[in-house]
């Protein structure tokens, strides 16, 4: 404890002598460290502290980090986890200009709408060591911004497939083998909601999906457009007919088919072990979710299709900030976190699914890290040997990279809320459908 | 030195012959300044410290509230008025003006009135007298979001405690979550939890400053329990009530954390349900990001805490008129000493 306090302290100072030196002109930042160590450092090879800020859960191990570290001597790196999403967000934007950020901030595909919009004060990271061609197009293209600068290594994305309860398809006389209710739910949503009435026609009343927020999700997802103007960024959500269309088929099949459940609520992760709802949409990462909430069971498993085509929900950058004091270092180890082989360590230990495609093309090592896990094992778990070459196939049908504009999040906002209020019974949907429209209408 | 010397003449010498004949020595214009200026100085601490964390921040909140405020860049556009007249025309605004009325009645009116009962009730001769007041101030000591969470299960639709034993009273459950009214009482109910037991302690404290004659008096005229309380407590705590009702009107438009945490969203439900004005300022600024339109809020806020606090007094004073009027409102900044100190 206390030595790795002294080495903080360490480096901390060679940091600032690092800095101090950079001001005065020295512009390699690889020299800097040598040169401090001299003066700082008996024991030879100064430090530098890297900081790295994830949430949830991002695979990034002390094993792994150490690795970094024994690659690079010098260099200590030290992760600061959020709690969630929502908790790093906030902490993102009341600092990215007035500085405090970590080394590296990692961000959710869900803001970097809104972080593209202060792309000017992150670092360009176009020309990091072998990036070249490394992630999915759609993956580089959402956080390149309009000067051709990209802004974040891309680390997981979150296809998504249809995970079922087998117990209860049977019991309501479908057909349980995941290939057969892939071949059954192949088509368009109508297909799946089609599907979903029988299924509850068959199990006398029970509930298909678990609710409208996560559906509406995966269906909105699916369009190119959907809110805002890509030319001029105007919101055109309320005049959208294919939101409203979404909007309509949702709450049709919602009204008998859904158990009404918000998602992350207790009730929703109850559901799960408790036969709740027969499906729900399932990015990679969600596997784990219903593993912890559903332990004891065992007829959780994956189709490998999804309704509508592909759906990507989640994944995340690593961003670096322009105004910290080792961008370059930062941007090494960024580089180096977001390799396809560091990335198949990390799906290994959080399920995190790749977006780098020579991780994408290694089928063998995507299923042997998808099959690991906690006892019992993902494969015993899902009842599938084959998880990685799933979502590898999931991640192959994403044809549409959905645009989203400053206001992505506000008027999503405002649409779940909508949608909630038709889930309660609180209104029905063409009353909350208009209530909607004004309040899109005021967010201008 | 010089100043010793001409002392004793400073001593004897009327002031202002003194200023016309003789020129100050050093001593003499210090001591004069030590009388003038001092004083200023020992306040001085405090206003520095209350212009630094107090007077800057409202003016400053007043220049971001006239701007498209980008407080990433720290910079903005002068825009004039627009924010105020857009959160005039939000009808979220109104909605969160609404809930948070809503939320002050339904937890101060109930809230006094218990804590009244309650000061009315540790005044009198009671065994283990500070075991009951402690016990009455430990839900204050409780955290704020351990206090909500506890509710936020009770009240909680499908599984909560409370709709759980209306069930077994055959009850339909009662939808916390999605009807108006009921959300209100939930959050009501927590903050009354919370402030009920600090506002006994400051009534308790005004009622054992009655001096005790009177009651014997009362006492001695054949006053019962009750009457000795209607004429004689309350009469001689009202000013306290003056101060305590204004202090719960601040707080009870203020309500923050309890709306935050009753879901997990913290955006005051679906249809605004439970959105107060506080939370409504908050999510403008650290969801939306929005500076210019919160700091607009915090201002409308402000002149609405203002307003209320001014009918409060206007109310209380007519309350408090009569007979004595005179002789009690010169009581009452005696009595907000008193409060103060304890």
């Amino acid at each position: 404890m206390s030595f790795s306090r002294r080495h903080k302290a360490l480096g901390i100072a060679a940091g600032a002598t690092a800095f101090a030196l950079l001001l005065a002109g020295c512009s390699s930042s690889k020299s800097t460290p040598s040169a401090s160590g001299d003066a700082s450092a008996p024991a030879g090879g100064a430090d530098i502290t890297l900081t790295v800020a994830t949430f949830n859960n991002f695979g990034y191990t002390d094993a792994l980090l150490q690795e970094y570290m024994d690659l690079n001597p010098g260099v200590t790196v030290v992760q600061n986890i959020a709690a969630t999403s929502n908790d790093a967000r906030t902490n993102y934007f009341a600092k990215l200009g007035a500085g405090g950020l970590s080394d590296v901030e990692a961000i959710e595909v869900d803001w970097l709408p809104e972080v593209m919009q202060y792309s000017d004060l992150l670092a360009d990271l176009t020309n990091g060591p072998d990036v070249a061609g490394r992630w999915l197009d759609w993956k580089t293209a959402a956080a390149t911004d309009a000067n051709g600068r990209l802004i974040g290594y891309g680390t997981d994305i979150g296809p998504e497939a249809v995970c079922y309860d087998s117990a209860l398809f049977e019991a309501a006389g479908l057909p349980t083998d995941p290939a057969d209710v892939a071949a059954l739910l192949e088509g368009g949503w109508d297909q799946y909601f089609k599907v979903g009435q029988q299924y509850v026609d068959g199990s006398g009343g029970k509930p298909w999906f678990d609710g409208a927020g996560g559906t509406y999700q995966g269906m909105i997802n699916q369009v190119a457009a959907a809110y805002e103007d890509p030319a001029t960024g105007a919101i055109t959500a309320a005049t959208n007919p294919d939101v409203k269309a979404i909007f309509d088929q949702l709450t049709a099949a919602s009204a008998t088919e859904s158990a009404h459940l918000s998602q992350w609520s207790d009730d929703w992760s109850s559901g799960m072990a408790n036969g709740g709802f027969a499906t729900m949409l399932c990015p990679g990462w969600m596997l784990g979710v219903i593993k912890g909430n559903a332990a004891n069971t065992t007829t959780w498993n994956v189709a490998d299709v999804f309704p509508g085509g592909g759906g990507n929900w989640g994944g995340s950058y690593l961003t670096v900030p322009a105004d910290g004091k080792n961008v370059e270092a930062a941007t090494e180890l960024a580089s180096w976190l977001t390799a396809p082989e560091q990335q198949l360590k990390a799906l290994a230990a959080a399920g995190t699914f790749p977006s780098q495609l020579k991780a994408l093309d290694d089928e063998a090592s995507l299923n042997a890290a998808m099959a690991a896990g906690d006892a019992p094992t993902n494969a015993t778990f899902f009842n599938s040997e084959t998880l990685g070459t799933i979502f590898k196939n999931r991640a192959a049908a994403v044809t549409v990279s959905p645009f989203k504009g400053a206001s992505y999040f506000k008027v999503n906002d405002v649409i779940q809320s909508a949608l909630t209020r038709v889930e309660d019974g609180s209104q029905d949907p063409a009353t909350s459908w208009a209530q909607a429209v004004t309040e899109i209408g005021a967010l201008g | 030195m010089s100043s010793i010397t001409t002392e004793p003449d400073g001593v004897n010498t009327p002031p202002d012959r003194l200023r016309n004949q003789l020129p100050l020595t050093w001593r003499q214009r210090r001591g004069r300044w030590d009388v003038k200026y001092s004083p200023y100085l020992y306040i001085a601490p405090f206003f520095l410290v209350f212009a630094v964390t107090g007077l800057f921040p409202i003016l400053y909140t007043a220049f971001i509230s006239m701007q498209d405020w980008d407080h990433i860049r720290g910079a903005g556009t002068f825009v004039g008025l627009d924010q105020f007249n857009w959160i005039l025309h939000d009808p979220n605004f109104w909605k969160a003006l609404r809930n948070s009325f809503s939320i002050f009645l339904l937890s101060s009116v109930p809230q006094i009135i218990a804590a009244t009962l309650i000061a009315a009730m540790l005044d009198t001769n009671l065994r283990a007298k500070t075991f009951w007041r402690m016990g009455v101030l430990l839900p204050y000591v409780v955290a704020p979001i351990a206090v909500a969470l506890i509710f936020s299960n009770m009240f909680g639709d499908k599984f909560g405690l409370i709709n759980t034993l209306l069930g077994h009273v055959g009850i339909d459950p009662i939808l916390w979550h999605t009807s108006v009214i009921p959300s209100h009482m939930a959050i009501a109910t927590m903050v009354n939890f919370r402030w009920t037991g600090y506002n006994t302690l400051i009534l308790l404290a005004a009622m054992q400053a009655v001096p005790r004659d009177l009651y014997e008096a009362a006492e001695v005229d054949g006053a019962g329990m009750a009457r000795r309380f209607v004429s004689l407590t309350l009469p001689q705590i009202r000013p306290t009530f003056v101060f305590v009702i204004i202090m719960s009107t601040i707080g009870g438009l203020q309500i923050f954390e309890e709306p935050l945490i009753y879901d997990t969203f913290g955006r005051g439900g679906a249809n605004k349900q439970w959105l107060t004005i506080t939370l409504y300022m908050y999510n403008m600024g650290w969801l939306d990001f929005d500076f210019g339109r919160a700091a607009a809020v915090a201002w409308l806020l402000f002149i609405i805490i203002m307003a209320i606090t001014l009918i409060n007094t206007w109310v209380t004073r007519r309350f408090v008129s009569g007979e004595e009027a005179v002789k009690k409102s010169k009581k009452v900044s005696q009595k907000f000493a008193q409060v103060g100190g304890k």
